[in-house]
């Protein structure tokens, strides 16, 4: 379970295991998604598998989230997706209806995004040997000219933003597998967010870092670009972006928002000249209406985060490392 | 004498009856006065030399007559000045010199370890200076001897001397150059001599509108009127700033209390006056002795029932048992209290150390003008630098014995004298209240307390704090030693700071009865029952261990017995609610959630409803065998404590619940609930402790119309008899006798008492802390002699 969090476990396997096995200097990078060239083009090319329980849940499916969610990562080198995979493993038992669902779903998240499903394939897997849907996408995207964004460019004096609301998927998620009411809903908001990378990119070609901080949370996300580029990033404890439902629901059940996992959201590192420009484009676009600057990046303290806490204190934000352990004596 | 001396004599037997000794004493007796004495006694034996600090330690050269050299060699020890450690007194002969007079020299560089002495309180002849208007000192705010002053948060480097401290900065004036050199003088050789002409300068600093900063008397006298009609003033200190303001004065301590972020934990209070804390409280000889003594900690007090105006408002520590005293410690506190003649001021002054609330003790100037800013209203501060910080230390008393609760001033970085050697190292200790410790042979030091290791800020001070306690001792670490946790932000840091040095890590509570074992000088040859009760401490297992019996050694346990696991709900968000752990212990226990318990109370149906699904569902729901925790249960259960602002609220509301119920609750009340025993299931331990029982006859006695006082007084005499019995089977399976008491939950003096009364009727020799505290804040000490010993063996 630990293993596929998003955390310290995750990284050790990707890093130690898979990494040195396949001899990649591309997988080395361990970003989210691959820039290769190809024929003199720049591709960003990237793959995902989706095991998500419920299929269905407020504000969307596993369809939505296997398109969403390779389509991000490609989003997030800056790259205009252009042709997606699908792979399907299905459960033997499941019914056929709700296959049905799936596709059609995934079908209309491929269109929202702009990108074609131009290859796919099906598997069946004894009953019990699988959990109703497994869907694997892979995607392919075209990397405009001076564009060049990864997790080692973050730079001391970066504006960090959050695209919006935090916290958000994870709840919504949690909320209908625990069968937990908090009496609101909270919908997810998977979306893909090329279309807001375009309009990021219209305010400046000079994105440093786009991620968009899925498993593991924002916290997890800073920390490996703190980690990457060697900067400390210091965060506004009372700038982030946390709804009201998502705070009392992490509050109760013990967990801090920063850890919890988001969909359809990105952070941005910017270089402070343009960040009013690309917060302005951001705010101009229905995904990032609620854009909001969260943090800068520092020379003190590299390679941590570091959370403001409004009090005067400043606490350090640490990769989660599986289960959130209490630490109080 | 056997055999008769067959020299001749000659004049040259008179030089043979004379001898030259080389005399090398190491230990605490740099900054003590120790050259000084070393000065006197060879006067008065009439013995030339001289005397020398080295980093080795103090090496003097005493010539003269045979029989006053051995008197010189014997008293130097047996009448060491009383801030001296002598670790070793090792003397030889060299060849006789001859030469008049006695010199002191100066100090010699290079490497090498010498021990400096903690900070001392002032010391009765300069407060009788510090009062006398004939003095040169009159009302000197930096009076110091070679007997009392700063030493530890001063000093920047070794060996201890005017030019490596704080001090170097202000050249002495012709009148202190003159005592200092004067052997005969008080301040012979006192590193942090000064006076009114060539020491530091008080400088009162005021917010927003300061017409500029007043100094000397000016200042003082502005801070004192500012306190009186209630502004928050921060005071520089030893080792950082408080935040002082009139105690008497609800309004200000609200004001403070606000401002800090800080809850209902109580906070300490300073008076000059000793009648005034024997009127406020109850102290027995050992409070005051720990009260007016030169290491002045905080020193935690019953109170007394109040009646009429008192000088300490209810919101100082509003709901707490005990009061938190502390005398003052330097000139300027008692400047600040007022000396015989001065306008009245407050009698008692709230006095917290200045920080906010999780973050280290301030110590720079700059950063208290803006870390405090809208804490303080006014900075009362000087130009003598703090070289490192140094909190209040914090003790109780149980039983008539010291039990520390926090060790720092006064107690750091004073050597505890281990039972084995160790390899050189450093135990970076626990997560919360956090102290480290290096050692090296039979030496080990303790740090000063550095706080939660959460913060940035406690981080780096953790850091440099490191570094200064390396340098003043010279230990160079090979091995480095933290907890198991893999969380923890002090291992985290001993695993990216060890490079190719090993890092070892010791189990929570294994560290917790090793520093037991260790502050008693077991020398670990045979295992000893532990008894480890905390709130939390990561276990082998990954479950959050806190209610252990171990039968340990330095070198390994074996986990003889637990309290059964119960979820803990949502990690933190059970720890800062008692009311959740009370429903978890309930459904533990399959007691329904009744709503005429306080518990299910202090709770709306939908969060009971939330937490009954994530309970069902393991949400998030780490299993654990807290006794703190249970603490926390009954304390809720009980209708004491639901929500805690302060760590350990719950538990201490529940102890002062407890008492005055407990006669009534012995042996005609029904004694203490009883823990069945039962094999441990699943967890590979001997035996674990079911808390369900000990519920259900909570809830009957509350329907039955006990209050409070009587559950809670029933409880602790419970878990006193769960430690008794226990014991009685971990002898009869082992033989062993030997009791340690140890893990946060012993800073509750009334389970303390109650466990050792009964152990020690059983025939148990019971251990329990008196050099360390029994919380996190010792358990770098135990860490070491597990980690550092092991590796040696
Ligand atoms: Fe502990
Ligand atoms: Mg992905
Ligand atoms: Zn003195
Ligand atoms: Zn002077």
């Amino acid at each position: 379970m630990g293993h596929g969090g998003g955390g310290v476990l995750s990284a050790e396997l990707v890093e130690h295991l898979f990494a040195p096995a396949f001899g990649s200097e591309v997988l080395a990078e361990l970003g989210d998604s691959a820039t290769v060239t190809l024929g003199g083009a720049r591709l960003a090319f990237s793959t995902d598998s989706f095991v998500v329980r419920p299929l269905f849940f407020p504000g969307g499916s596993i369809g939505d989230l296997a398109v969403n969610g390779t389509v991000n990562d490609l989003a997030m080198v800056g790259a205009r997706p252009a042709y997606l995979s699908c792979g399907f493993i299905l459960e033997e038992g499941v019914e056929l209806s709700v296959v049905g669902r799936v596709a059609e779903a995934l079908g209309a998240a491929a269109k929202e995004a702009g990108v074609t499903v131009a290859t796919g394939d099906t598997k069946v897997v004894d009953a019990g040997h699988g959990d109703g849907i497994f869907i694997n996408t892979a995607g392919i995207g075209l990397i405009p000219e001076g564009v060049d964004i990864r997790p080692q460019r973050a730079a001391p004096g970066d504006v960090v933003i959050a695209s919006g609301a935090i916290g958000v998927h994870g709840v919504a998620i949690m909320s209908v597998r625990e069968g937990l009411e908090f009496g609101v809903e909270i919908e997810s908001d998977t979306a893909a967010l090329s279309g807001l990378v375009e309009s990021m990119l219209g305010a400046t070609r000079d994105l440093h870092v786009l991620r968009d901080p899925t498993r593991g949370g924002v916290a997890t996300t800073l920390n490996e670009i703190a980690s990457a580029s060697g900067v400390g990033i210091r965060v506004n404890e009372r700038n982030l972006p946390v709804p009201d439902a998502v705070a009392n629901a992490c509050a109760f059940l013990g967990l801090d928002p920063l850890y919890v996992a988001n969909e359809g959201k990105l952070i941005a590192f910017v270089p402070p000249e343009h960040a009013d420009a690309v917060l302005a484009a951001m705010r101009a676009h229905p995904h990032g209406k609620e854009a909001v600057a969260i943090g800068t990046c520092t020379t003190e303290h590299p390679g941590m985060v570091v959370a403001d806490t409004g009090l005067g204190g400043s606490r350090v934000v640490d990769v989660p490392l599986g289960e959130q352990l209490p630490r109080i004596c | 004498m056997s055999r008769p001396d067959r020299r001749p004599a000659t004049a040259a037997g008179e030089d043979a009856a004379r001898e030259r000794r080389h005399v090398a004493v190491r230990g605490a007796v740099q900054g003590v006065g120790f050259r000084p004495f070393v000065y006197t006694l060879a006067s008065e034996l009439g013995l030339t030399g001289h005397v020398i600090n080295t980093p080795e330690g103090v090496v003097a050269e005493v010539e003269g007559p045979r029989g006053a050299v051995a008197s010189f060699c014997g008293r130097l020890v047996s009448e060491a000045p009383p801030l001296a450690v002598v670790e070793s007194a090792e003397h030889h002969g060299v060849p006789t010199r001859g030469g008049t007079g006695f010199t002191i020299r100066s100090s010699e560089g290079g490497s090498g370890r010498t021990l400096v002495s903690p900070d001392v309180a002032t010391c009765d002849d300069c407060l009788a200076e510090l009062g006398d208007p004939r003095d040169r000192r009159y009302r000197h705010p930096f009076i110091t001897c070679t007997h009392c002053g700063p030493r530890f948060t001063v000093v920047t480097g070794l060996p201890y001397d005017r030019a490596r401290t704080t001090m170097a900065r202000f050249p002495m004036c012709g009148a202190c150059a003159h005592e200092y050199e004067d052997p005969a003088d008080r301040r012979f050789h006192a590193q942090p001599i000064a006076c009114h002409d060539c020491g530091p300068r008080l400088t009162l600093v005021r917010g927003a509108g300061d017409p500029g900063p007043l100094t000397g008397e000016d200042a003082l006298a502005e801070a004192r009127r500012l306190l009186a009609d209630g502004a928050v003033v921060a005071v520089k200190g030893l080792g950082g700033h408080h935040l002082a303001c009139d105690a008497s004065d609800p309004a200000a301590v609200r004001a403070l209390r606000k401002r800090k972020n800080r809850g209902d934990k109580p906070f300490a209070v300073m008076t000059g006056s000793f009648e005034t804390v024997e009127r406020l409280t109850h102290v027995g000889p050992r409070e005051r002795e720990l009260l007016l003594g030169r290491r002045r900690p905080v020193v935690l007090l019953r109170r007394r029932e109040s009646s009429g105006p008192s000088p300490v408002a209810e919101a100082v520590a509003p709901g707490s048992p005990d009061l938190g005293v502390l005398m003052p410690y330097t000139p300027l506190h008692h400047l600040l209290l007022g000396l015989p003649g001065d306008p009245e001021g407050p009698p008692v002054l709230v006095m917290t150390s200045g920080n906010r609330s999780g973050e280290p003790i301030v110590t720079d100037d700059e950063e208290a003008l803006t870390r405090l800013e809208g804490l303080a209203d006014a900075w009362l501060t000087h130009d003598r630098p703090i070289h490192v910080p140094c909190d209040d230390s914090v003790v109780r008393v149980c039983d008539g014995e010291e039990l520390p609760v926090r060790r720092s001033r006064g107690y750091a970085p004073f050597p505890v004298a281990l039972p084995a050697p160790v390899e050189a190292a450093l135990a970076v200790g626990g997560d919360l209240k956090n102290t480290f410790c290096v050692a090296e042979g039979r030496y080990a030091w303790l740090s000063a307390h550095v706080g939660d290791m959460d913060d940035l800020a406690t981080l780096r001070a953790f850091e440099t704090a490191t570094g200064h306690l390396g340098e003043l001792t010279a230990v160079a670490p090979r091995l480095l030693v933290a907890d198991r946790h893999p969380g923890y932000r002090s291992g985290q840091w001993a695993h990216r700071e060890a490079g190719p040095r090993p890092v070892r890590t010791v189990q929570h509570h294994h560290a917790h009865v090793a520093s037991t074992m260790a502050e008693h000088g077991l020398d670990g040859s045979s295992p000893v029952i532990g008894i480890a009760f905390d709130g939390t401490g990561y276990g082998d297992d990954g479950a959050v261990w806190g209610g252990e019996v171990l039968l340990a050694d330095y070198d390994g346990f074996r986990r003889f017995a637990h309290l059964a696991y119960v979820p803990l709900p949502g990690g933190d968000a059970a720890v800062r609610n008692p009311y959740r752990m009370a429903l978890s212990h309930l459904r533990a226990a399959e007691l329904p959630w009744a709503q005429d318990l306080p518990c299910t109370a202090a709770c709306t149906p939908g969060e009971r409803r939330l937490l009954a699904r994530q309970l069902e569902r393991n949400l998030n729901c780490v299993p654990t065998s807290s006794m703190g925790r249970l603490f926390d249960a009954v304390s809720s259960l009980a209708g004491v404590c639901h929500r805690v602002d302060y760590e350990a609220q719950a538990a201490m509301e529940l102890e002062n619940a407890a008492l005055g119920h407990l006669g009534e609750a012995g042996a005609d009340g029904g004694g203490g609930y009883r823990f069945p025993l039962r094999p441990a299931r699943g967890t590979g331990a001997g035996l674990e402790a079911d808390a369900g029982p000990v519920l259900a006859a909570a809830v009957e006695d509350l329907r039955s119309g006990a209050g409070a006082g009587t559950v809670a007084a029933r409880f602790h005499l419970g878990v006193a008899a769960l430690v008794r019995e226990v014991c009685a089977a971990a002898r009869q399976r082992t033989g062993l006798r030997t009791v340690a008491l140890t893990g946060g939950v012993f800073c509750n003096a009334v389970l303390t008492s109650a466990c050792a009364d009964g152990l020690r009727e059983d025939g148990f020799t019971v251990l329990r802390h008196r050099r360390v505290p029994p919380n996190d804040g010792g358990l770098a000490l135990g860490q070491l002699m597990v980690g550092a010993r092991a590796a040696a063996a």
